[in-house]
């Protein structure tokens, strides 16, 4: 009993203490320009339901400031990552920015998904600090839909569901000539759901007909039910709007069932797992919009695919690119600015002109959005064609 | 209500007086730019989840049925507030009515049949609804499908926090010592006895069910209010473990044990942000730690500084059968 | 027709392994009153340990499984004797917490040392064939699911019907003290109900890697959700009521996806769940024991 009670104190210490972290960890505001560091926050998802994607993206972020930093930093100062984990939540996001901004960050990287974005903007904004979205599709991540606002200090380094999702349908009804298509597309995120408006919007008004419109919830393994459904609607073409971790499933039972139409999508699809996942055989004829190739003979993105692959032992996903662009054009953005000062930074991004990122060269618009070209890729083989 | 809780008017001065201070010095700091951004929004979490522990405590500690769908409720409450406001544009305090009318009245409507069923398999029904609730709302595109809304207008404040958690607390603390209460008790001690003793034990489980789903819609709409964004993806049922956990910890049937658990949670939760890796490892760690050694809660079914709610209950899924 | 007949091979197989994990569930509840949400947790660490089987030590499936299930079963154990045993006697609600937090530890110690990406069971570790029967596409996996699922629930029911230890089983489920006064070991029983829960629950685990092909930590609770519904469905605590319920789920799942729409799928099976708690409410195949005073 005595030990019991020893324990349990012991456990309430551990309490105690972890409340003691917690207080000492918010104070210090607004000391961005002291120091011989600059402090960048990066605030992803490292746990809960979309922690691959947040790790990832903080993975490119952390690579990219520790090559800058070796080759000497900015403004001669070295850049001093700040890593938090947002637990997938967007409460929880919005407690990390605050957190991150009282530790005097001069500007953030993360959260990845639009949501999360969503709930670190507030405190952005008030304390006019820019955050850099790597992945937050939405197009009112950047804007205020209802007063057609440009949130100053949030921008973000990845396309809108718009633009990719009228690309394909484009590609599909141009290249591939399909009049009829499928759209089976993941619902539990704005991103694929996006995409999925997008690019039927484009495509009926094109002409084309959608025989089927479906939805799986990510984390889904077993797709083959709708497929069967979707195989007697019998499209020419389907779209897939939606992560690797479950496209590639899905498209490995769609051919396993004798789906041999052209499947498509967008960049939630660019992983090496893919081809693993899925088989190379069952990914001929498929097609996604993407941002780069990592197969892509280009210098700068080969330096950057044999650097993360030395670093992490794997092959880059799209959201470590973004994750990698994101930080290097945040440096870039001080470089520009001359001072580390969040407000000048906000300006100097606003002024990106023809930044040479890996996933594109870009130039941010009014509204805070990278114009970048989409590349559209087909699975051949196993190998990544751009067409 | 009869009328057996023996006020004295002392302390109940002593007590108003105690709020007024609490109330005053923060909207002090606040004010005063003394409290920063960082420290505010986890006040916010804390009162939020204070009103969340302690009304699910109030089904599961008080009532003793087992419901695992209280992020269901505040899903409701959130999203109904959130119509009000964003959408009808009227005042929060209709946004905030709205959220318990419609929390309750959702409360109510799976209250009814599944009270009926006891132990585990309410627990697994309550489960299903409040996930029943979360694809519901992901697929109703007036209020955004799986996106859910984004720009909500911040309205929570302190007073609205501080409040809502008064008013939830003084509500649920009166309800447990009224006749109710003994009643509600009654059902949890012994649901056949309860009975025989002719107590309506569906009613009351009913009422339990409600009012702790009203103030679970309370608390959706001071978070949708406070955190900008909503969407079903919020309220599955990890948070309505989450919550439970707090009750759990706190010991159940204790109200103060749920608050002091809610303040524990939130506040160990944000100091762990900083090790990203190992924080829901310790996480974890802490949870079945304070559980074995400590599995009546931190305050197993006392109330701090109430020593008349002491001995009365034993354990109370421990004994069934 | 045939769309029909093919949506029931699709829910059968996923049915198997729903059934796998319910049987885990299942049989813990029936002997310690526990629902251990840790249990689709450890159908995780038994994916895992059969892809490092698989892709690093190069074995065989088979020889994969039987690994992966060996591990899981002490894993089983080694979680019953710390975090649950101590809990025997205090109230169910606590172990049911300490059962979230070793979820939550299982998951994220995984996420630690593994990452939170996702892994690929590699192709050769199961080569594919597609069968066409009357119309309908039959996999290669279909069939080893099936299957192997279907020997595993015999040996299970083998074990516990015929069996000392089984009776042994069934003995500490129906009434702890009288069993022990019987003279059987309380203890050693609930471990071997843990071990055995815990293999089954990896051998779905290989299961799902095999049929997937990808694996990630948090694999566990979307399956653990769906399978603990399932052992409600049939009935918690009665082992043929798990097999079942796992099947009707699988089945339940694949015809809404199919003819309904899949975007209400899970909303669907714990609507069916909750109708068939109010019209029964012990399960499909739940004895109404009454009330015990």
């Amino acid at each position: 009993m005595r030990i019991r009670r020893k324990v349990s104190m012991v456990v309430l210490m551990l309490f105690v203490l972890s409340i003691v972290a917690g207080c000492s960890q918010g104070g210090d505001n607004g000391s961005a320009q002291q120091g011989d560091t600059i402090k960048v926050g990066i605030n992803t998802e490292l746990s809960g339901a979309v922690a691959s994607y947040g790790t990832n993206a903080a993975n490119g972020a952390l690579l990219a400031i520790e090559e800058i930093n070796a080759a000497g930093g900015v403004l001669g100062k070295q850049l001093e990552p700040l890593q938090r984990d947002c637990k997938s939540v967007a409460d929880e996001a919005m407690s990390v920015s605050a957190a991150l901004v009282g530790e005097g960050i001069v500007a953030q990287i993360g959260p990845l998904t639009s949501g999360n974005v969503a709930g670190s903007t507030r405190v952005m904004m008030e304390n006019q600090i820019p955050l850099l979205a790597p992945a937050a599709t939405a197009v009112n991540v950047t804007v205020d839909e209802k007063t057609n606002k440009v949130r100053d200090f949030i921008f973000r380094v990845c396309y809108l569901d718009s633009d990719q999702g009228r690309r394909m349908a484009n590609f599909a009804l141009e290249d591939l000539g399909v009049k009829t298509a499928a759209i089976y597309g993941s619902t539990s995120d704005d991103y694929a759901t996006g995409l999925a408006k997008y690019f039927k919007e484009e495509f009926t008004s094109k002409g084309g007909t959608i025989v089927a419109e479906e939805g799986f919830v990510n984390g889904d393994k077993d797709f083959r039910a709708t497929l069967t459904k979707i195989k007697n609607a019998n499209p020419e073409f389907i779209y897939v709007p939606g992560y690797y971790t479950e496209v590639a499933v899905l498209i490995k039972q769609a051919r396993e069932m004798g789906i041999t139409c052209p499947i498509g999508g967008g960049d939630g699809w660019d992983s090496p797992d893919m081809v693993s996942v899925a088989g190379a055989e069952a990914l001929n004829n498929t097609f996604f919009t993407n941002h780069y190739s990592v197969e892509d003979p280009d210098p700068a993105i080969q330096k950057f695919v044999e650097a993360y692959k030395a670093k992490y032992n794997k092959l880059p996903d799209s959201f470590a690119a973004l994750g990698y662009d994101a930080a290097r054009l945040l440096a870039d953005a001080i470089e520009r600015a001359g001072e580390a000062d969040p407000i000048k930074i906000k300006e100097a991004l606003e002024a990106t002109k023809d930044f040479p990122g890996i996933t594109g060269k870009m130039s941010m618009d009014e509204n805070h959005n990278p114009v970048k070209n989409i590349v559209v890729i087909e699975y051949k083989d196993g190998n990544l064609i751009s067409r | 209500m009869q009328k057996t809780r023996h006020i004295k008017p002392v302390r109940f001065i002593v007590e108003v007086g105690i709020l007024v201070v609490i109330f005053t010095l923060v909207q002090y700091l606040i004010s005063a730019g003394l409290l920063n951004q960082y420290y505010q929004i986890n006040l916010a979490s804390i009162c939020i989840n204070i009103i969340l522990a302690v009304s699910l405590n109030l089904i599961n500690g008080f009532t003793g049925q087992l419901s695992l769908g209280h992020a269901g409720f505040m899903a409701v409450g959130a999203y109904a507030s959130v119509i009000m406001t964003n959408y009808m544009e009227l005042p929060f305090i209709v946004g905030i009515a709205a959220a318990c009318l419609a929390a309750a009245l959702a409360g109510f409507i799976i209250g009814v049949p599944t009270l009926r069923l006891r132990g585990d398999y309410l627990a697994i029904a309550t489960l299903g609804f409040g996930e029943i609730i979360r694809v519901v709302l992901q697929n109703i595109d007036y209020v955004g499908g799986p996106a859910g809304i984004m720009g909500i207008s911040k309205m929570t404040t302190w007073p609205w926090l501080f409040a809502s958690v008064v008013v939830t607390l003084v509500v649920i603390v009166n309800l447990i010592n009224s006749s109710y209460g003994r009643a509600i008790i009654s059902v949890r001690e012994d649901e056949i006895a309860a009975e025989l003793m002719g107590v309506n034990t569906t009613k009351y489980k009913v009422l339990a069910f409600v009012v702790g789903a009203m103030f679970a819609g309370l608390a959706g709409a001071l978070y949708a209010h406070y955190f900008y964004i909503i969407k079903p993806e919020t309220f599955n049922f990890l948070k309505s473990f989450d919550i439970l956990v707090m009750v759990v910890l706190g010991g159940l049937g204790s109200t103060t044990g749920a608050v002091i658990a809610a303040i524990f949670i939130t506040v160990l939760t944000a100091a762990l942000q900083s090790f990203p890796a190992i924080r829901m490892i310790l996480y974890a760690v802490i949870l079945i730690m304070v559980m074995i050694y400590r599995p009546q809660g931190l305050m197993g079914n006392r109330e701090l500084g109430r020593r008349t709610f002491g001995k009365v209950f034993g354990s109370l899924w421990g004994e069934e059968k | 027709m045939q769309e029909f007949l093919q949506q029931m091979v699709n829910g059968l197989s996923l049915g198997a392994i729903y059934a796998l994990i319910a049987l885990g569930y299942t049989m813990v509840y029936g002997i310690i009153m526990l629902i251990n949400f840790a249990h689709g947790d450890i159908m995780m660490v038994g994916a895992y340990i059969g892809f490092f089987a698989v892709a690093v030590l190069g074995t065989n499936i088979f020889v994969a499984m039987a690994l992966a299930m060996v591990t899981c079963a002490v894993l089983g154990v080694v979680i019953e004797k710390v975090a649950y045993k101590p809990l025997r006697n205090s109230t169910r609600i606590a172990a049911l917490i300490t059962a979230i937090g070793v979820s939550l530890f299982l998951e994220y110690t995984t996420i630690f040392f593994l990452t939170p990406n996702q892994r690929v069971y590699p192709a050769e570790a199961f080569p594919v064939t597609n069968y066409h029967v009357m119309g309908l596409t039959l996999s290669s996996k279909d069939i080893f699911v099936f299957v192997s699922a279907v020997v595993l629930m015999i040996i299970l029911q083998y074990i516990i019907k015929r069996t000392k230890t089984g009776k042994a089983m069934r003995a500490v489920s129906l009434d702890k003290e009288a069993a022990m006064l019987m003279g059987i070991n309380v203890d050693k029983t609930i471990s071997i109900t843990f071990a055995i829960g815990s293999a089954l629950a990896a051998a779905a685990g290989v299961m799902m890697g095999i049929y997937y092909n990808s694996i990630n930590p948090l694999m566990g609770i979307i399956p653990g959700l769906k399978a603990f519904v399932a052992a409600v469905l049939g009935g918690i605590g009665i082992v043929p009521g798990a097999m079942v319920g796992g099947f009707v789920m699988g089945i339940l799942e694949t015809l809404v996806s199919g003819y309904g729409s899949s975007l209400y799928r899970d909303a669907v099976a714990f609507g069916v769940l909750i109708i068939i708690l109010l019209i029964k409410p012990t399960g499909l195949f739940g004895k109404n024991t009454g009330e015990k005073v």
